[in-house]
């Protein structure tokens, strides 16, 4: 009997909390995507589909996630791997590497945005070296290669750390014995970090995906002090129809492709990366 | 015989290792730098004129210039604005933890209905953007007199920092045996004793983690603040909001005054967010 | 143990939060989109406001979303805190329902420039703003772009064909583009074309959107982007590229050049927007104050209005903001060096001859910011994509066209007036 409520009583608060601040706002807005005048309708999805700017945010979007939540993780992997490996100074080289962490995505782009432009810290640097004669224009909107090459970095810069955390605390968990055990049978470290580390690792990598790739999707800052007006991305589009346009209706569709987009690969890794109760410790 | 080989072999790999961790102090290093150097730069920004914000080509020595960082201490409410910012940032905390850490412990303990469906709803509140919810949140907190308190705000900001607080609890207690508790439970805990006893010293890492997580949130979150809060507005709505279209030296100036809280914050408590390294072990 | 003290430590916090409230005073809030950089925010509340009777809490957010956002739900719920409304003409236009008719402010003796006061009734019969302050968009230059000013050209009447060859010279003598362009997202770049291209080449703004003369004013810009700083596309503000000499020659709005004329003004010159084959299109920027139907205290707020609009608050404003006044009054010699120099710059443009002056569109509704598009949509096309000029211009005025008959927006100057919706032909 107890075992039957709990998990529900456990749920009550967190469920009764986002009833009424998300899923009630949400319901509102939701409806505005589907309905004009109070009758249903799919114009505004047509509207925005049909609108010439919609299939390029849609695939830069994805393309940018693409590009920058697989080196995430890998970066992030290796980053907890060679922590694991001190033996001294752990806690200062983790402080360090969360540092981003504290760092919203307006500032992130303001400090990407001075070492980009063209009289920024990069070329600076490159013409004192005499590695170049002239700054390079490396945002200007012929460069779409070095526009998208600048906001991956910087994503990649300012977000690992999301990552890095929550590795890192799921790493503490794994018992150091099977890491000994699995020395003294003669296992190559490769060998323990995909046979040990990474199965055991499964529920805060899927935790660490999942969560990236959900704020992968609604990148927006950063893309828009750096790329500008070249790199159309959903968020920018969803903001631009709400208030610059003032179109409500299109903006509540352009969210709820966003939302669609991020619970499909939710749904993904859910599946993919399932965590079966046997493979628990 | 085999002794000799053994001593012969033991050399190389002595060797080996000594090299294997120096070339895991140099990729440390250049990680290291990696992170800190576009810090570094916005420090030298900030601590610079602006005719050498200006320049080309820039100088990598900060020009040791305060006049950018005290026009904004000169601020009238500075100092207000940061105390809302951290009381903000410090019920979310609570909110975020106190809502997220059972439903975490929930999703990862037990097998029912609806599970699927919870975990969708919660990642649902961080995959919509925010800015759209803004405006029925507005209406509903001016009608229910929660506009402009610091309380509500943070409320908001909760439903932000829930999913990374219900995913990352999940996560960990999911990677603690249930035997632990269910040993606890034989030796006469109750499952709020076994709890408390042995599964949230284990878990502490990962709730230290949704705290930073639901800090720098609600630290670094403009829309909702801008819109939410106007006697008490947070730092962040009061500096950032419009640093974007500020002169260069003072967008340096105002991203480094919010860099800097969030930064000892997490120097803070780092100490939890890593304590717990291999403590399975024992 | 540690678990009582965490909920300790929140009953305490959340005795804090609320009782927060309590003790905050109602000040007058003033919510703007407008003197949004923080030093001009800083001096808004210290040099203008601080001269008023009660306090005033003054926000101004450059961001549109939570300034629109915060507004749309104060009405929406049906009570508020802000008492002024502080905006551009074209953000009042999807407001005007919920705002407060001001025809009966007493202004004592000043004098309103009658054409803007005009604008503030939105096209209905009511005062639903008051105009607040004005400014336009001028040239910038750098000194040193004087030098390769091709022969024959006077900086105070160029034409494009002059500023074509002009940034041509400056790109090929200099090694790189030096021509800058506000194209980023908080770049002004549609009200050059609304009000500075067309009516050069066109004499209209909507009337002639899709005509042979669009199309060569189009041409001709393209042209001109041949010259142009490709970072154009992020710049909002030409100050900052003028400053850094990424830029040497650009276009902007006389508030985002301030800082370049204020920091170095022996470097700087300001000069006005080149003529085309209809003359010397420009176009004003008004600013207007206006009260939401949810203000707490009317009274208080219409008072404040009437504050602002006082000479003295004028000047003031004008140091803390280069937007100049919009009443009559004589302006102190002790201005800031913009102020000086963007106001000669103006005075030549519109005493030039060949002036064309672009009024501001009145009755677009909840449409300003699809019309801005068009214009902002066709750029893109033409200019970044390198679409086909007839195509898009084809494509746009369909778009164009839909927007005007939708709203049933009349004609404005330099179109002639219309009846009813404004054609697109």
């Amino acid at each position: 009997m107890e075992k039957r409520s709990l998990p529900y009583l456990l749920l009550l608060p967190a469920t009764l909390f986002l009833c009424v601040f998300f899923i009630y706002p949400f319901l509102l807005v939701a409806w505005q995507a589907v309905s004009q005048d109070g009758a249903l309708t799919l114009e505004h999805f047509r509207t925005m589909a049909g609108h010439w700017k919609f299939p390029t945010a849609f695939w830069n979007t994805m393309l940018l996630a693409l590009a920058v939540v697989p080196v995430q993780l890998a970066l992030a992997l290796f980053m907890a791997t060679l922590v694991t490996r001190m033996e001294k100074g752990r806690d200062l080289v983790l402080y360090i590497w969360t540092i981003p962490l504290g760092i919203s995505d307006l500032a992130a782009g303001i400090i990407w945005l001075a070492i980009f432009e063209q009289t920024g810290f990069l070329n600076s640097m490159l013409v004192g070296l005499g590695a170049v004669e002239q700054p390079v224009a490396w945002l200007g909107y012929q460069n779409k290669g070095t526009i998208f090459l600048a906001v991956v970095l910087a994503e990649i810069w300012r977000a690992t750390a999301i990552v890095l955390v929550i590795l890192v605390a799921g790493m503490g968990l794994i018992p150091k014995e099977y890491h000994e055990a699995a020395e003294v049978f003669g296992a190559s470290p490769w060998k323990r970090f995909t046979r040990i580390t990474v199965p055991l690792l499964r529920p805060s990598i899927q935790t660490a995906l999942i969560l990236r790739t959900i704020l992968a999707f609604e990148v927006f800052a950063v893309v828009i002090a750096l790329a500008g007006t070249n790199f159309p991305v959903l968020m920018g589009e969803t903001y631009h129809w709400q208030f610059n346009l003032q179109d409500r209706h299109v903006a509540a569709a352009y969210a709820l492709v966003i939302l669609a987009i991020s619970i499909a690969f939710t749904l993904v890794f859910l599946r993919t990366l399932r965590v079966p109760r046997e493979a628990q410790i | 015989m085999t002794a000799v080989t053994a001593r012969e072999t033991a050399v190389p790999a002595a060797d080996i290792r000594k090299r294997g961790r120096f070339l895991v102090a140099i990729t440390i290093l250049i990680l290291s730098v990696w992170v800190l150097a576009p810090i570094y730069l916005l420090a030298i920004n900030a601590l610079s004129s602006p005719a050498q914000v200006n320049a080309f080509p820039k100088s990598l020595v900060p020009g040791m210039e305060t006049e950018s960082i005290a026009f904004f201490l000169g601020f009238a409410g500075v100092l207000r604005a940061l105390g809302n910012s951290i009381l903000v940032a410090g019920i979310t905390m609570v909110l975020a933890i106190g809502l997220g850490a059972p439903a975490g412990y929930a999703l990862s303990r037990f097998d029912f209905r609806g599970k699927d469906a919870f975990r969708i709803m919660v990642l649902m509140t961080r995959a919509f953007p925010l800015p759209l919810l803004a405006l029925p949140l507005a209406v509903m907190f001016i009608r229910t007199g929660l506009d402009d308190t610091a309380f509500g705000l943070a409320l908001v900001h909760t439903t932000l920092a829930l999913p990374f607080a219900v995913l990352i609890t999940f996560s960990l207690f999911s990677g603690i045996p249930v035997e632990l508790e269910e040993a606890a439970w034989t030796l006469g805990c109750t499952r709020f004793q076994a709890f408390h006893k042995v599964v949230l010293p284990l878990v502490l890492p990962g709730i230290a983690a949704s705290a930073v997580f639901a800090f720098v949130i609600s630290w670094n979150e403009v829309f909702a603040a801008a819109v939410l809060t106007i006697q008490n507005r947070t730092l962040t709505a009061f500096l950032l909001q419009n640093i974007n279209v500020s002169p260069m030296h003072l967008k340096f100036a105002g991203g480094a005054m919010l860099v800097l809280p969030a930064l000892i914050f997490i120097f803070a408590v780092r100490r939890y967010l890593f304590a717990m390294w291999g403590i399975a072990s024992r | 143990m540690r678990a009582r003290k965490a909920w300790v430590a929140a009953t305490l916090l959340t005795t804090v939060a609320f009782g927060g409230t309590t003790a905050a005073h109602a000040d007058i809030l003033f919510w703007s989109t407008q003197a949004a950089p923080v030093e001009e925010t800083q001096a808004m509340r210290e040099q203008v406001l601080s001269g008023f009777d009660e306090p005033i809490d003054y926000q101004a957010t450059d961001d549109r979303g939570p300034w629109l956002t915060r507004i749309e739900a104060e009405l929406e719920a049906g009570s508020g805190t802000i008492g002024v409304l502080g905006a551009l003409h074209g953000e009042f236009v999807s407001l005007a329902d919920n705002l407060v008719d001001l025809s009966d402010i007493d202004l004592g003796d000043v004098t309103l420039n009658a054409t803007f006061k005009e604008l503030g009734t939105l096209g209905t019969g009511e005062q639903k703003y008051l105009p607040w302050m004005q400014a336009t968009y001028i040239m910038a230059a750098n000194r040193q772009a004087l030098d390769h000013l091709p022969e024959g050209a006077d900086i105070n009447a160029l034409t494009y064909d002059e500023l074509v060859e002009w940034a041509g010279v400056l790109a090929e003598e200099t090694g790189s583009p030096k021509f800058g362009f506000p194209a980023g997202p908080q770049g002004l770049k549609h009200r050059f074309f609304q009000g500075y291209l067309y009516p050069s080449y066109t004499d209209s703004v909507v009337t002639k959107f899709r005509s042979a003369e669009a199309e060569e004013g189009w041409n001709k810009f393209k042209e001109l982007w041949q010259h142009t700083n490709p970072s154009s596309t992020s710049y909002g503000f030409m100050q900052e590229p003028l400053l850094t000499g990424e830029v040497w020659v650009a276009w902007d709005h006389t508030a985002r050049l301030a800082d370049a004329f204020n920091q170095r003004p022996e470097d700087f010159v300001a000069f006005p927007a080149p003529a085309g084959p209809t003359g010397r299109g420009f176009m004003p920027v008004i600013a207007g104050m206006a009260i939401p139907q949810t203000a707490p205290d009317m009274e208080a707020s219409k008072s404040l209005i009437a504050y602002m609009l006082r000479p003295e608050a004028q000047i003031a404003t004008l140091r803390a903001t280069n937007f100049f006044p919009v009443v009559e009054t004589d302006l102190p010699e002790d201005m800031p060096a913009s102020v000086r120099m963007s106001g000669e710059a103006i005075a030549r443009m519109s005493d030039a001859e060949n002036a064309n002056p672009s009024l501001l569109p009145i009755g677009l509704g909840e449409y300003n910011g699809k019309f801005n598009q068009v214009y902002v949509d066709a750029f893109e096309r033409i200019v970044l994509a390198g679409q086909d000029v007839r195509t898009v211009l084809d494509d746009q005025a369909e778009t164009l066209r839909s927007v005007m008959e939708e709203s049933g927006a009349p004609c404005w100057a330099p179109d002639e007036p219309s009846d009813g919706a404004c054609p697109v032909e």
